[in-house]
């Protein structure tokens, strides 16, 4: 803090340690997920050298014939430096522009999907495509100094068809997301806006759900998803369905998991909008449902993106649910990298493991980056209303 | 509000929990005292090879499942108490264990392996992440303004990783000869395996837990430290109190809820520590309760699922989980009687 007075000002040597431990932190916190990084685009020889400046250099990966030059590097350095700047800068005036009214959210959708088609175009298509004769003109700048190989993406995504599971991956976070937000938004506002005994005792009820090993909920579903064909019967003729293996069926169970926590995060959200404003509301003739969404839901939205990132995290995340309810064709990205280590009898396998592996964390990487005020925020407000 | 508004808004909430987290457990319960089984029969069977001259024909008496109309095996179901408790359990061992004078003998049962790293797992880490957090955080308020937007960032990320990947991750580093085992092989001059005996795994462990986890406490308290009296600190300064005790008088006390939420929260989660053991591939040193739960749950080579014994464990997890969850909670009742609208 700049304006503190002299006598809490800090000595040399405190600040000295305070910084250092702050550097070693963060290289701490970065290191593992910027090593498995580099490692996911050497060659296995490579990748798993023993010394690290092997690993970061590629040698037997540019010996391979895939190596980047000076250019290389810089052009693509820049390439990549100016679209981030401009999707920070262009890229939201430009869809607040082009959305239709109220449709923002869509609007996104498309404008970063847009976004992102036009960037891999560019990287991967037209980049090679300028820089193939440039390297040959350019004598020793041209040379490959750097080892560098995407072989493993290629076989990861195209060969082991791990769309697939990205797509399942998909269906289930925004799933999730959806129907969590739906269904906590209402039940947080009525929590905050109840001061009964019963709303409390419904909160506790869900602390204690939410403190629930998942594996106990799993035990209880296991045999009721396998026989819900003979169970629904009755009710639903021929048509019954088998709940295993169903996206939609795990989607029903990650939601019902994540009620305790967004009831709780919403719920507190919700007690920071002064409750005058939707009396003013009721006054001018609104039922409680109107006042809801006409006054209370428009200056909600920071909250309900919070809670929807944190939704999303643990549907994305989830290992233990999935890897029990989803049979094989329908798995999510997170247990169907276990199914590496079955097949990891070589190095490639593990490779392209570390390359699968890194493929899940890069969404998670620009969700950080774009969310980050959202995601303290949210935890700061759990943490504050305990 | 009406109590029928009331119940609109929070109906939907209430009956996803009901139908997906309460019948469940309600169903868990009763399936912890009854097995399900295929019914078997034993057959006589003639199998007959041919040999020189005559036939060799042999007849044995097989147990085969019967099949059913529907083309499926039939099962029964049958109630045995606490049978599945006591497979799980394995009490007769564990007094065994106990008359024999040898203790250790208890750990190589499944379950109480599984506790006893369950709660080593919390109760280690647990005051690893507070400090570690807590350090974090009076670092970064010491730090000046401009860095600790990138701080926060690259803080975030061990905390928001996918848990099993961000195990995986770790593993890579020490598995084999990877990067850090060949750099402490060069240190010691020894051969060194992380993966090979159990405390080293368990060590590996428990540093993941913190990495993750002290990025969600170090953002907890950076934020509770924003709102320190700053009157009250420059009192003290004037009192002649040292940076420490400014430390363990103020800023602590100031700080006590927001470590007791964290503690509450990293009691719950390390309460169910799993991923770890997937991303370590721990599962022959090291098991949590769980895993023991999944274990059974997972098919075995037949397409077979324990799913009673999976009961059992998972109400006696349970039942831990209600015994750390009790004086928390009558804590906020207290509260909530104490300051009642």
């Amino acid at each position: 803090m700049s304006a503190t007075s002299k006598a809490m000002r800090q000595s040399l040597g405190l600040r000295l340690a305070s910084g250092s431990f702050l550097v070693f932190w963060c290289i701490l916190a970065a290191f593992p997920i910027f090593w498995i990084t580099v490692m996911s685009f050497k060659s296995p020889v490579d990748a798993f050298a023993d010394s690290p400046l092997d690993v970061i250099m590629g040698p037997v990966t540019r010996a391979g014939g895939n190596g980047l030059s000076i250019i290389d590097i810089l052009l693509g350095g820049a390439v990549t430096f100016f679209a981030l700047r401009w999707a920070f800068t262009r890229l939201p005036g430009l869809v607040a522009r082009l959305s239709p009214p109220g449709l923002i959210v869509l609007g996104w959708l498309i404008g970063a999907a847009a976004y992102a088609v036009v960037f891999l175009t560019v990287f991967f298509g037209v980049l090679p495509l300028i820089l193939g004769p440039l390297n040959a003109v350019l004598g020793p700048l041209g040379e490959p100094v750097l080892g560098l190989t995407t072989q493993h993406y290629v076989s990861v995504w195209r060969d082991n068809e791990f769309y697939r599971n990205f797509g399942n991956s998909m269906l289930v976070t925004a799933g999730v997301v959806t129907i969590s937000l739906t269904v906590g938004t209402l039940a947080g506002y009525g929590l905050a806006r109840s001061g009964s005994d019963l709303a409390f005792w419904l909160l506790i009820l869900a602390l204690i759900f939410r403190a629930l090993p998942h594996s106990v909920l799993v035990a209880g579903y296991l045999p009721w998803f396998i026989n819900s064909a003979e169970i629904l019967r009755p009710i639903f003729g021929e048509i019954s369905p088998t709940l295993y293996g169903q996206p939609w069926a795990v989607i029903a169970v990650l939601v019902s998991i994540n009620q305790p926590f967004t009831i709780w995060m919403l719920r507190s959200f919700f007690q920071n909008i002064p409750s005058e404003l939707d009396e003013a509301a009721r006054v001018d003739g609104c039922s409680h449902f109107q006042a809801f969404r006409r006054v209370i839901m428009p200056v909600m939205w920071p909250g309900v993106i919070t809670t929807g990132l944190f939704s999303f995290l643990l549907g994305y995340n989830d290992f233990l649910v999935t890897s029990l309810l989803l049979d094989a064709q329908n798995q999510t990205m997170v247990p169907a990298i276990a199914g590496y280590f079955n097949r990891e009898t070589t190095t490639t396998d593990q490779v392209e493991a570390v390359a699968a592996a890194v493929s899940i964390t890069a969404p998670l990487f620009l969700l950080v980056m774009v969310f980050q005020r959202q995601i303290v925020s949210g935890l700061t407000a759990g943490a504050v209303k305990g | 509000m009406k109590f029928k508004t009331f119940a609109a808004f929070v109906g939907p909430s209430v009956f996803m929990m009901i139908l997906f987290i309460a019948l469940p457990l309600v169903s868990v319960l009763i399936q912890s005292f009854q097995i399900t089984q295929p019914v078997m029969e034993r057959i006589e069977v003639e199998t007959c090879t041919p040999g020189f001259l005559t036939q060799t024909c042999v007849t044995e008496i097989k147990t085969v499942p019967i099949i059913g109309d529907d083309g499926k095996t039939v099962t029964t179901t049958e109630w045995t108490g606490f049978e599945s408790y006591r497979n799980v359990l394995q009490m007769d061992k564990f007094w065994a264990a106990i008359s024999n004078g040898t203790p250790g003998e208890i750990l190589q049962i499944d379950f109480w392996k599984a506790l006893r790293f369950t709660l080593m797992f919390t109760l280690v880490t647990l005051p690893l992440v507070i400090g570690v957090g807590l350090l974090i955080a009076l670092t970064v308020n010491n730090a000046v303004r401009a860095v600790r937007g990138p701080v926060i960032f690259i803080s975030l990320l061990p905390f928001i990783i996918t848990p099993v990947i961000g195990s995986l991750s770790i593993y890579w580093l020490f598995v084999g000869d990877g990067i850090l085992t060949s750099m402490m092989e060069r240190w010691s001059g020894q051969n060194i395996s992380m993966f090979a005996q159990a405390w080293t795994v368990e060590l590996l462990m428990y540093f993941y837990r913190v990495w993750h986890v002290a990025p969600f406490a170090f953002v907890i308290f950076y934020a509770g430290l924003q709102s320190v009296n700053m009157d009250t600190l420059e009192s003290a300064v004037i009192d002649g109190a040292s940076r420490f005790e400014r430390l363990r008088h103020v800023v602590i006390p100031h700080l006590m809820p927001l470590i007791i939420f964290i503690s509450l929260i990293h009691l719950m989660d390390c309460y169910r520590v799993f991923e770890e053991i997937v991303g370590f591939r721990a599962e022959a040193h090291v098991k949590s309760l769980q895993w023991l739960t999944y274990d059974f749950l997972r098919p075995d080579d037949a397409g077979n699922r324990a799913i009673s014994r999976a009961s059992a464990s998972a109400m006696l997890t349970m039942i831990g989980i209600v015994f750390l969850l009790i004086l928390p909670l009558r804590r906020t009742w207290r509260d909530h009687k104490g300051g009642s609208h």
